[in-house]
């Protein structure tokens, strides 16, 4: 079958197959989270060490995953609305970065409550939690940028090309935090994956974040829409659509 | 199953508080920002409407 | 053929150098403005915290560094937008010689401006915070090497944020997380010559990330320049 992909970047076609699409991801999206809690509350055993309090990494890591892969994603969708000039990959590159601020957000809260029973603080400047504190700070600057140029072509190419710089310096960041880290604590305190896990701890956590990854699919999916409607609002497509009460 | 009666899986072995934050507020942002999009594509429309009319 | 571009982008390059620093020179009081803000900052910390010796030279690399990269971004904002309101900048802009390079030039005189000044004076600070010789030797080498990274990743925010509302407020938003490295090492190299270790692994790395900012740096801004002025 032979699919002309170049018919899709136009967002008055891709509007309704993003429709289409949405559904469909939110169904896998319930489905793989169901399974997930399913596996993270009633299969996977207490650890030995942490009790209940580790069934937290359930949503902390992938949370933590998802707020870096939406990153390189977002960063992706930069790099191809700059280097080909498409509008769509410009939308698709601001629809990522909400999600992932909030994941990055939730991955933040759900380190430090897992560290206050874990650690006695609700804030230990490790490595990990450092990293996701300027990650989010990233995402900020991103949205804060694309939301201050009124512009719309220009806020497209300026946020693709912070999102380009940025995508260089995390990997200079997350090794200037560790260095850093290593230094100021003799005692490391390993946050995250112990090393001997169960293996359905393992699986509630892929489960998880398959799940997150879609969901993030499905919501990018929403937003894109709505920014398409928003920046097209003018065109004759949108206004029939808006009339024409087929939404 | 690992869980006694529902009393004890509600308690989480006695980190109830820090468990079921974490996934209620996850939850309640999946939540938020499904609904929070749903009236943004809404208002979008109703504006190409009012543009239409005009 | 070849050393007539050659000279021909030379001189460009120094054309622009000499005309920034000049107009730099005519208002004098813009870089006393960024002293000031690094001698005020930095003075901040002592009465905030107390007088005590051992406290003020144990936050001392932190808190020097922290004031140099304030000082050198408050001063981004004027790295271009006096020429992009006169026009000057669309001028540099076709002009036939690489814009990357160009913008070297530019850079390079920001950092004659506002990160030398700061580099001299923090020795002088750096004494009111109690640190001993050995380490405001490694605090001077450690900002001579880390500080043109922070005008070369300024750069790139500067033109980012070229002629949009509230530009001073996004450019700290976008440029501080992109300093943390150049802060790390930086404050890391003073702080391990404080603790009788050396400091030669964190100027390595600090003069690894000016080199790779000095190699990126330009290209991007650049390419922010572009896209904020077409």
């Amino acid at each position: 079958m032979n699919i002309n992909w170049f018919k899709y970047s136009s967002p008055q076609t891709f509007y309704p197959l993003a429709g289409k699409m949405i559904p469909w991801f939110t169904w896998l999206a319930v489905v793989l989270a169901m399974a997930g809690l399913y596996v993270s509350f009633a299969i996977a055993p207490t650890d030995f060490q942490q009790g209940e309090a580790y069934r937290i990494i359930f949503v902390h890591v992938p949370a933590a995953w998802m707020s870096m892969v939406i990153y390189i994603a977002m960063a992706g969708w930069a790099a191809v609305g700059l280097a080909l000039n498409a509008r769509l990959s410009a939308m698709m590159a601001q629809a990522l970065a909400p999600t992932g601020a909030i994941f990055t957000l939730l991955a933040l809260v759900t380190g430090s409550l897992w560290g206050k029973p874990m650690w006695g603080a609700w804030w230990v400047w490790d490595a990990r939690l450092t990293s996701e504190l300027i990650l989010l700070f990233l995402y900020l600057g991103f949205m804060a940028l694309q939301s201050s140029i009124d512009d719309p072509r220009r806020a497209d190419r300026a946020g693709a090309l912070l999102a380009l710089v940025g995508v260089v310096n995390v990997p200079i960041i997350y090794f200037s935090v560790k260095w850093w880290n290593t230094l100021h604590q003799g005692s490391t305190i390993n946050m995250g994956v112990a090393p001997k896990m169960a293996a359905t701890m393992l699986l509630g956590m892929l489960l998880m974040a398959l799940a997150f990854w879609v969901y993030t699919v499905a919501v990018a999916l929403m937003r894109v829409r709505c920014i398409i409607l928003e920046r097209e609002c003018s065109t004759d497509w949108v206004k029939e659509l808006s009339t024409g009460g087929q939404a | 199953m690992q869980w006694a009666s529902w009393s004890a899986f509600f308690n989480m072995g006695g980190y109830a508080f820090y468990v079921w934050f974490s996934f209620g507020l996850t939850a309640l942002c999946v939540v938020w920002e499904v609904l929070a999009l749903r009236k943004r594509s809404q208002q979008a429309l109703r504006l190409s409407q009012l543009l239409a009319q005009n | 053929m070849k050393t007539a571009k050659k000279n021909a982008w030379t001189n460009a390059w120094l054309t622009v150098l000499k005309r920034d620093l000049l107009l730099a020179l005519r208002r004098r009081s813009d870089i006393a403005t960024t002293l000031f803000f690094f001698v005020i900052v930095s003075s901040l910390f002592p009465l905030g915290i107390g007088p005590e010796a051992a406290v003020l030279s144990s936050i001392a690399p932190g808190v020097l560094w922290v004031a140099a990269l304030l000082a050198g971004m408050i001063s981004l904002s004027r790295l271009f937008s006096a020429d992009f309101t006169d026009g000057t900048l669309e001028q540099i802009l076709l002009a036939p010689q690489p814009l990357a390079l160009l913008v070297t030039a530019k850079i390079l005189a920001h950092w004659l401006v506002c990160g030398l000044p700061v580099v001299l004076l923090a020795p002088l600070i750096g004494l009111q915070y109690a640190l001993p010789n050995e380490a405001l030797l490694v605090l001077v080498y450690s900002l001579l090497l880390g500080t043109p990274a922070l005008s070369l990743i300024g750069a790139i925010g500067a033109a980012l944020t070229l002629g949009v509302r509230g530009s001073g407020l996004l450019v700290a938003l976008l440029v501080l997380p992109l300093y943390i490295p150049a802060l790390i090492f930086g404050a890391g190299a003073v702080a391990a010559s404080q603790h009788g270790m050396s400091a030669e692994a964190h100027l390595s790395l600090l003069a690894a990330c000016s080199l790779l900012s000095l190699v990126l740096a330009p290209l991007a801004t650049a390419a922010a320049l572009r896209i904020s002025v077409e």
